[in-house]
């Protein structure tokens, strides 16, 4: 294996892993949160606006874990700094 | 296929640039602009107000409402900023029905730059509140050990507010472009509705994460309570 094919294996192997295990403890932590509300809700509907409100809040902090994963996973696909190294050295031969 | 709209460039001259991004921000400002200066030269106080009018009052009137519910109570001297933050993030959002039109949003230097003016805007809020040294002194709170983590903190949730918008708005434009070459029918037109829901929550999330922050800058402290006398237990 040369080093073309280490670094496109790597990137793609990663790329799965980052966005498959990165979105597994935001779904849970969101699924948590989601639960928690909602039997906050059942027990005081009066307060739903605040509830709801601070889960939106929540729920985007959580999320931009997951989003972090996925915008790193996209790099290493479409905007691989390494991989396009390797291109322009294969260019300039 | 591209991973941002900046990637797309229209006309280039030595250092100088003009890609898709700065075009379509452009527009939008000057569709906002002009939209906004065509609904508001005829208001009417009494009497039938028109469509765009009413519609318009309750873009505001909501968001004066959310604004004091998280604690922003003159909410006449942050509208001006935080509206005009919702505002472009919605409209770059709900733009995306338009077809060949990529969201600004979708560009981390476009998300960097509204996270950048949020990052200057709370400390001036702050400052103008309670003064140069009572906002510092906040830094210090609530001991001086956590200077660095404040700080730290003030960095951090920037880098949070232009990442997370970015990649939300990239993930629906890169979703749809996918999904157009395995399954072309159906599937790209439900993800884009998907799109625009995600869209107005970011842009609300985007505004109440900046109001929050400015509400958190701008709050006076209290003045320490006075330990008070415990009533003598009777027997």
């Amino acid at each position: 294996m040369d080093s073309n094919t280490v670094i496109a294996v790597a990137s793609i192997v990663t790329a799965g892993l980052t966005i498959g295990i990165g979105s597994a403890g935001p779904a849970l932590g969101e699924g948590r949160a989601v639960a928690t509300a909602l039997t906050s809700v059942a027990q005081q509907p009066d307060s739903s606006s605040t509830i709801t409100r601070t889960l939106f809040v929540g729920l985007a902090m959580i999320e931009s874990l997951a989003i972090y994963c996925f915008v790193v996973s996209m790099i290493l696909i479409f905007a691989n700094p390494f991989w396009n190294h390797v291109i322009a050295q294969a260019g300039g031969k | 296929m591209n991973l941002t709209s900046d990637q797309v460039i229209f006309w280039q001259h030595g250092f100088l640039k003009l890609n898709e991004t700065i075009v379509t921000t452009w527009v939008m400002m000057i569709v906002m602009a002009f939209g906004a200066k065509l609904i508001t030269h005829a208001l009417v106080i009494e009497g039938a107000a028109s469509r765009w009018q009413a519609s318009l009052e309750i873009v505001v009137t909501t968001l004066e409402q959310q604004l004091e519910d998280v604690g922003l109570s003159e909410t006449g001297k942050y509208l001006p900023f935080l509206g005009t933050l919702f505002l472009f993030v919605a409209m770059c959002s709900l733009c995306i029905v338009i077809p060949g039109y990529k969201p600004p949003t979708g560009s981390l230097s476009t998300t960097a730059a509204l996270a950048l003016c949020v990052f200057v805007a709370v400390p001036l809020f702050g400052i103008r509140e309670q003064g140069l040294g009572s906002y510092l002194k906040t830094y210090t709170q609530p001991t001086l050990i956590m200077l660095p983590f404040n700080i730290v903190s003030e960095l951090s949730r920037t880098l949070a507010l232009a990442v997370r918008l970015f990649g939300n708005m990239m993930s629906g434009v890169m979703i749809v472009g996918i999904l157009l070459t395995i399954t072309p029918f159906i599937f790209p037109i439900v993800m884009t509705a998907l799109g625009l829901l995600t869209g107005m929550v970011q842009a609300y999330i985007f505004t109440i994460l900046a109001a929050v922050y400015i509400a958190a800058a701008t709050a006076v402290p209290k003045p320490k309570l006075q330990p008070q006398a415990v009533p003598e237990p009777k027997h």
